[in-house]
């Protein structure tokens, strides 16, 4: 059975993930949807064209989503020092997790974006809208049942990488997990973490595709 | 549709005539030279070459051709959704190549245009969709409220702002889509196959709503279309394009009354009901004796009336049948063809005023078979 220091422990272990995924996912969002709309309207048919800078960005973006997390989150550390100051911890640990999640749910939503209906851009233009009418009002609402789906992909994907960064000492379940099952071999609390763990993947999933069809019934 | 055309009169008395009256005058394009090609990897297509023509002020204009000849692309230039390689478009005597960002937003907002699939956005209710013009444009909220009322009224949607445009019919989102159009007040409204995607009934009660806001709104409307029926309906100009070029253009009646371009003909040939089957089995070219009859076709091309008495008094007491008739009444003029059976005895002289076009087909042995 669990003792109750146990207990104690991953439920802070459980608080420390929320937290990094959920600052991490904020920030992801906060830069991949500007990232996205950037890819979207840069090309040279788009609406704020500039073909260049969109190769260059587009190739940033592909070099992060092919390193793989745990050699990017190796890679980051003289960076995440200079942002967190530490390179453990929760805090550290976000620097990694959304400089890769933020990429990753960028081109997600960068399809969904793809995805309007060209026929809405030009009546919009048709209405006197200007380019960011568009993006404010065409762009960003149609595509919002596709990036709202985007985003449930993107933060069950970095519950998983979350606890690889509990691997180099970042906390959360994962961190408990490999302390406590792996290098301690305590089974209960291993399947005790993966149980969490998929309760937690399952209520993000649910709320998410919930959402999506609330959009999408409109 | 006449709950539309009621509601139409009504918020027209009410709000437009001043306006009305002060627009009357703009709303008119002009292509001079026009030229457009595409370039992309797969090569160079020459859409469009040296247009010229003339669109006046408050009438209904037609656009027509086969799949291909440039009518989207030429329409597409009146709002610069499209920009010419050669030439100039001059909407309201300027050129609107020379317009800056600010200044083909207010061409836009004076040159209305509706689509074929509506482009309605389902993220927004009917309301916000006909309110989008207005709310970019910086209008006051409750000048907003008005005049989206004004303009769901007028095209028959009064209290229909709440719903999503996924929830209406075809028809419904359309007359969504002219709201949208009409409630920045331009002075040109373009549709491009307006009511390609509609049955045959809602068509018509929006050809009628169009028609409506062309006379009472004095705009200018510009249409492309594959179905003949409606430049027939509801145009008073039309022009043929055909491999990017105008082929003929006039007033319906003339175009349609006489065709001189193949294409023209072309097009018009789904209209035309031809040589009825049986008749074309018997009729042989030359008179084979006296008891022949000839098979006379009549063309009204638009200067002539079918005069119905004349003719039996021309036939004597011959015996005149009616083998086929197709006659239209297109602006004010009767178009089309008759076909006539005179009976036993010879050829008879059709004098020159009866008809555009007099030609005996050939004869028959008997029209009864
Ligand atoms: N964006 C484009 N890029 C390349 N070629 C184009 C483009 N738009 C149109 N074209 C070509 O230009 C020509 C004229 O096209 P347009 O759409 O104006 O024809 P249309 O008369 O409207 O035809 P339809 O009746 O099928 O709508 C066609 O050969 C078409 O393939
Ligand atoms: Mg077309």
């Amino acid at each position: 059975m669990l003792t109750t220091q146990m207990v104690d422990r991953l439920q802070q272990a459980l608080w420390d993930t929320v937290l990094m995924v959920s600052v991490s996912a904020g920030i992801a969002v906060l830069a991949g949807i500007p990232l996205a709309v950037f890819l979207v309207t840069s090309g040279s048919d788009g609406i704020f064209p500039a073909p260049r800078l969109n190769r260059i960005i587009g190739t940033v973006v592909n070099g992060f989503r092919a390193v793989p997390f745990i050699v990017l989150l190796v890679a980051l550390i003289p960076f995440t020092r200079l942002v967190a100051g530490t390179t453990i911890g929760v805090w550290a640990a976000i620097v990694p997790l959304s400089v890769s999640a933020t990429p990753f749910f960028a081109r997600i939503a960068e399809v969904s974006l793809r995805e309007v209906d060209p026929g809405l851009v030009e009546a919009a233009q048709s209405i006197g809208c200007r380019r960011w009418d568009i993006v404010r009002h065409v762009l960003l609402p149609e595509a919002l049942p596709g990036i709202a789906g985007g985003f449930t992909i993107t933060v069950v994907s970095m519950i998983g990488a979350s606890a690889m960064a509990g691997a180099v000492g970042a906390g959360g379940l994962g961190d408990v997990a490999i302390r406590y099952g792996y290098q301690r071999f305590d089974t209960t609390v291993m399947l005790v973490v993966i149980a969490i763990l998929i309760l937690l993947v399952s209520a993000v999933q649910f709320s998410g595709d919930h959402a999506v069809r609330r959009l999408k019934a409109r | 549709m006449t709950g539309a055309a009621a509601t139409l009169a009504r918020s027209a008395v009410t709000e437009i005539p001043a306006a009305a009256a002060a627009i009357r005058k703009a709303g008119t394009v002009r292509f001079e030279g026009l030229g457009k090609t595409y370039r992309s990897s797969a090569g160079e297509v020459q859409a469009l070459s040296s247009i010229d023509l003339d669109i006046r002020a408050g009438e209904i204009f037609g656009i027509i051709g086969r799949s291909g000849a440039g009518k989207s692309s030429l329409l597409r230039t009146i709002n610069r959704l499209e920009r010419p390689t050669t030439g100039r478009v001059l909407v309201d005597g300027e050129d609107i190549a020379l317009l800056d960002e600010a200044g083909l937003v207010a061409l836009r907002r004076r040159v209305g245009m509706i689509f074929q699939h509506f482009n309605l956005l389902s993220a927004k209710t009917v309301y916000e969709n006909v309110a989008l013009p207005l709310r970019v444009a910086g209008v006051a909220r409750d000048e907003i409220t008005r005049r989206v009322d004004q303009a769901l009224d007028l095209v028959g949607l009064a209290g229909k702002g709440g719903t999503y445009p996924s929830r209406l019919s075809g028809g419904q989102k359309q007359r969504v889509g002219i709201a949208r159009a009409l409630v920045s007040r331009p002075e040109i409204l373009l549709c491009d196959e307006a009511t390609s995607a509609l049955d045959p009934e809602t068509t018509v009660s929006i050809l009628r709503l169009l028609r409506d806001i062309n006379q009472r709104l004095g705009l200018t409307i510009v249409l492309i279309t594959h179905e003949m029926s409606v430049i027939r309906e509801i145009c008073d100009r039309v022009v043929v394009l055909e491999r990017g070029e105008i082929a003929e253009q006039g007033e319906v009646w003339q175009v349609f009354g006489a065709p001189r371009h193949p294409a023209t003909q072309a097009l018009l040939q789904p209209l035309q009901h031809g040589l009825p089957e049986d008749l074309a089995d018997r009729l042989h070219e030359t008179r084979r004796g006296p008891e022949d009859q000839a098979v006379v076709e009549l063309t009204f091309a638009g200067s002539a009336v079918p005069d119905l008495a004349q003719l039996t008094e021309l036939a004597g007491g011959r015996g005149l049948r009616l083998l086929s008739s197709q006659i239209d009444r297109i602006q004010g003029r009767a178009i089309g063809k008759l076909l006539l059976a005179l009976g036993p005895g010879g050829d008879a002289e059709f004098p020159a005023h009866l008809a555009d076009r007099t030609r005996i087909i050939g004869y028959v042995d008997d029209t009864d078979g």
